[in-house]
């Protein structure tokens, strides 16, 4: 399976994430699983008019595209002419090259959220009317259209997040190789489901405190993000906790909360991101599938029943109380 | 004179485009585009100071965690926050994880494998260079991917993930380190020395350090002149002629490396003049951004980018990239690992640079000198940890004031310039290390430094994308995606 890899309004930041993929041998594991790099704009030798020739084989059908990768948003502005990006040496804007490369691919696949949604680019006003290749944040359209489908049949995959972890990506690349992606294997917004159905806050390490309501009130702090710190781990679609980044690494982990960047439109979530939304003190981003009031009800009850232990190392930034070694032959 | 355009350029961070004059088969003169705007500086506008922390790493995936640094100095400078020492050693841990590692990629994925390329086929180092160089394939590029995935792994631990940390605060480091993990960072420490003690230098870093002029330099090289990836580099260099290749303007820029608790960086800052042998005091009220070639408004002259601002002017007559022209004192400068080394002294650059000036050769000189300075500095910084001590405090912002940050990234000095009035960004300046470096034309038409540097550079019968042109670009280590954010 050749893949060709394009990059357009983002940071280059899924590529450099890539280069971060659980192995020791990142070329061999994809030579291995059948995936060859036709160009990436990082680790290809061929520049200027030998790339120009390649993209031109691929619009000619004398070479065969297997997979596009964009990564980053289109820049349809400004006022729809795509000149916010138009790819050098060649006088085209990048969204008219995606356009028709896409045209050619057996898979198209967004790389990243600013290429699934529009992403970071998208904020504020937009400025440079930036979009994903077939959302506008959770809105079906993009650079694209609704209506598209790759050679496969297929809509445009989205593996999201900001940045997208290695293995979700190659991962994705393996499966497509393998033939193993289809329609069932993609959620509503066309995210492969074995990231996607999974939510942030499994596997977080910092459950006890979630469970007892014990809350961080600072940067540094060890308690649960979610009461006053932002974190929308319970209901962001991610297996960060679970499989890790970077080897040990995750948002929470780090001392940080989610902010859901695998979620279309997370760059504007209408509140500053390190501060949860409130009404009457409670948040108002709760899991998202669980009644309020029993969340309210449990949360209070959890709240009362609080070990000091927990309560105590929440709003520290070490261990200070730590779990006590009385018994033993724990039943 | 004939004309040749020259891109996509790639194994640079982002698009680039250079439009090249020839004459008698040399570039005659240059003009560097950045291709791309995305326009940060708008989206930052009217957002809460502290969400720039989301948004400004995401500027740039290469250069995310200088990016943060910038911003979280610049809001603690808006509000009078110091980092407790535990938050500015784990800080300077994290931007020295991602500065070597950029320096790594730079080196093996970016570089070197330009001298696999057909031209230099007839080399008698060229074999050598393909079995270590060749992208995708070259022994040694795999064996930097490989050291390059476990290096970032420091970052899992102390920064939860990279790139697009929110780990890096006003106050410090989200993140506290336990006595057990500083003991685990330490050996990734090593295990990074080790890979560029037998790959990369063949020789224990201190040595390498401590080289004091490009004799002793020479002297160790002749001992075994393959022998290790910098020997091989060396060896390449000098018989394709890199240290004459790409001369730059002369002045160098560092904002200062690595802050220390209680004041002073680690590399100390300034500006260094080549042709005086001067180091001189760095003023930032001194920083102009001159936007006359750029698809940008530019009414009222240059900026001072506390009072400049960015305005897309898509037809602007005369214009040819979307980056500004920044200047000091009006004057043209280069910023990078060389600036940071010429300007903190180090003897070996200083004498290097005084022979050949600032090249092809002495810039990427200057990154591997880095890599064999900094591993010693992040393990005394990892001693220093004092585990069940603060490692932030709480942001407190005032409504209305102004902030600076400075920082180094990988590629050169990095700034950033908030405004906030009523509690929300009034305008956000980023001036970024590529900004400087291939600057557009000002308006009194002197060209940027990466415009300076291709002039005079061969170009061979036949070649539509000169490889001279290619090393003279990549030398400086270009973030694209910075440059124009």
């Amino acid at each position: 399976m050749n893949v060709l890899w394009m990059q357009s309004g983002g940071c280059g930041g899924c590529s450099m994430s890539l280069l971060c993929a659980d192995t020791n041998d990142f070329h061999g594991q994809l030579r291995d699983a059948g995936i060859e790099l036709l160009w990436h704009p990082s680790l290809s030798l061929a520049s200027g008019r030998d790339v120009i020739d390649l993209l031109g084989g691929v619009l000619e059908d004398r070479v065969p595209l297997d997979a596009l990768c964009v990564e980053g948003s289109l820049l349809r502005g400004p006022n729809g002419t795509g000149r916010f990006h138009v790819m050098a040496g060649t006088g085209v804007p990048m969204i008219h090259w995606v356009s028709k490369l896409a045209a050619k691919a057996r898979y198209v696949v967004a790389v990243g959220s600013c290429a699934a949604w529009g992403g970071i680019t998208a904020s504020a006003d937009n400025p440079t009317e930036a979009c994903g290749l077939q959302y506008d944040d959770e809105r079906p359209g993009g650079l694209l259209g609704p209506a598209f489908r790759s050679g496969s049949g297929l809509p445009v995959i989205n593996v999201a997040g900001c940045p997208t972890h290695p293995g979700w990506v190659v991962d994705t690349l393996m499966a497509m190789a393998a033939g193993n992606l289809n329609a069932a294997d993609l959620d509503t917004f066309a995210r492969p489901r074995f990231f996607a159905d999974q939510l942030v806050h499994h596997g977080c390490t910092r459950n006890e405190y979630y469970e007892f309501k014990a809350s961080a009130e600072k940067p540094s702090d060890q308690g649960c993000l979610m009461e006053h710190m932002g974190c929308k781990g319970t209901q962001a679609h991610a297996d960060c906790n679970s499989r890790l980044w970077n080897g040990e690494g995750s948002c929470t982990r780090g001392g940080y909360a989610c902010i859901s960047c695998t979620e279309p439109g997370f760059q504007e979530p209408g509140h500053p991101f390190h501060q949860t939304p409130k009404i009457a003190g409670i948040p108002i981003g709760l899991p998202t599938d669980m009644p309020k009031a029993w969340f309210v009800a449990l949360a209070s009850l959890s709240k009362s029943a609080t070990p000091r232990r927990v309560k105590i190392n929440a709003t520290a930034d070490h261990m200070v109380v730590a779990p006590a070694a009385r018994r033993t032959r724990l039943k | 004179m004939t004309r040749l355009l020259v891109g996509p350029f790639n194994r640079v961070e982002g698009d680039l485009e250079v439009t090249l004059e020839l004459a008698h088969g040399r570039v005659a003169s240059a003009q560097v585009n950045a291709p791309m705007y995305r326009g940060f500086e708008q989206i930052l506008h009217g957002k809460v100071p502290h969400d720039a922390l989301v948004v400004v790493p995401r500027i740039c995936g290469i250069c995310s965690v200088s990016q943060s640094v910038a911003a979280a100095r610049a809001l603690a400078d808006l509000g009078g926050i110091e980092m407790p020492p535990n938050g500015q050693h784990a800080t300077n841990v994290i931007l020295a994880t991602e500065n070597l590692a950029d320096h790594l990629t730079h080196f093996y994925l970016f570089f070197m494998p330009d001298f696999t390329r057909p031209v230099y086929a007839a080399r008698a180092w060229h074999a050598e260079a393909q079995r270590r160089f060749a992208p995708e394939s070259g022994e040694q590029v795999r064996a930097a991917i490989a050291a390059r995935q476990r290096w970032f792994a420091m970052l899992g631990t102390l920064a939860g993930k990279w790139p697009h940390t929110q780990s890096i605060e006003p106050g410090g480091s989200t993140r506290p380190v336990e006595s057990a993990e500083r003991t685990r960072l330490l050996a990734r420490v090593r295990e990074f020395r080790g890979f560029l003690e037998r790959q990369l230098f063949c020789a224990p870093l201190e040595q390498i350090a401590n080289l004091r002029s490009e004799a002793e330099l020479l002297a160790w090289h002749a001992q075994d002149p393959w022998r290790g990836d910098f020997r091989l580099f060396i060896s390449i260099a000098h018989d394709t002629g890199l240290a004459a290749l790409g001369g730059g303007p002369g002045r160098y820029l560092s904002y200062g490396a690595f802050a220390q608790p209680g004041g002073g960086h680690a590399f100390a800052g300034g500006v260094w003049h080549a042709a005086s042998n001067a180091l001189t005091r760095l003023d930032p009220a001194g920083i102009r951004e001159d936007a006359t070639r750029a698809w940008l408004a530019d009414a009222g002259g240059p900026q001072h980018p506390s009072t400049g601002y960015t305005v897309p002017e898509p037809d602007k007559p005369g214009a040819y990239t979307w980056n500004k022209a920044p200047r000091l004192e009006g004057q043209v400068i280069e910023t990078g690992a060389i600036a940071r080394q010429l300007v903190a002294a180090h003897p070996l650059l200083r004498d290097t640079v005084a022979r050949h000036g600032g090249t092809v050769y002495t810039r990427v000189l200057a990154r591997l000198l880095e890599l064999a300075q900094v591993v010693p500095m992040m393990e005394r910084w990892l001693g220093q940890l004092i585990v069940n001590e603060a490692y932030c405090v709480n942001t407190v912002l005032p409504d209305d004031g102004v902030g600076v940050g400075l920082n180094e990234a990988a590629r050169g000095g990095l700034g950033h310039w908030v405004h906030s009035q009523r509690g929300r960004i009034a305008n956000y300046q980023i001036v970024a290390p590529t900004s400087w470096n291939f600057s557009p034309r000002d308006r009194a038409g002197v060209p940027g430094a990466l415009e300076q540097a291709l002039v005079g550079a061969p170009v061979l019968d036949g070649e539509t994308t000169p490889v001279a042109v290619q090393h003279i670009v990549r030398s400086f280590d270009p973030c694209m995606v910075c440059t124009v954010h």
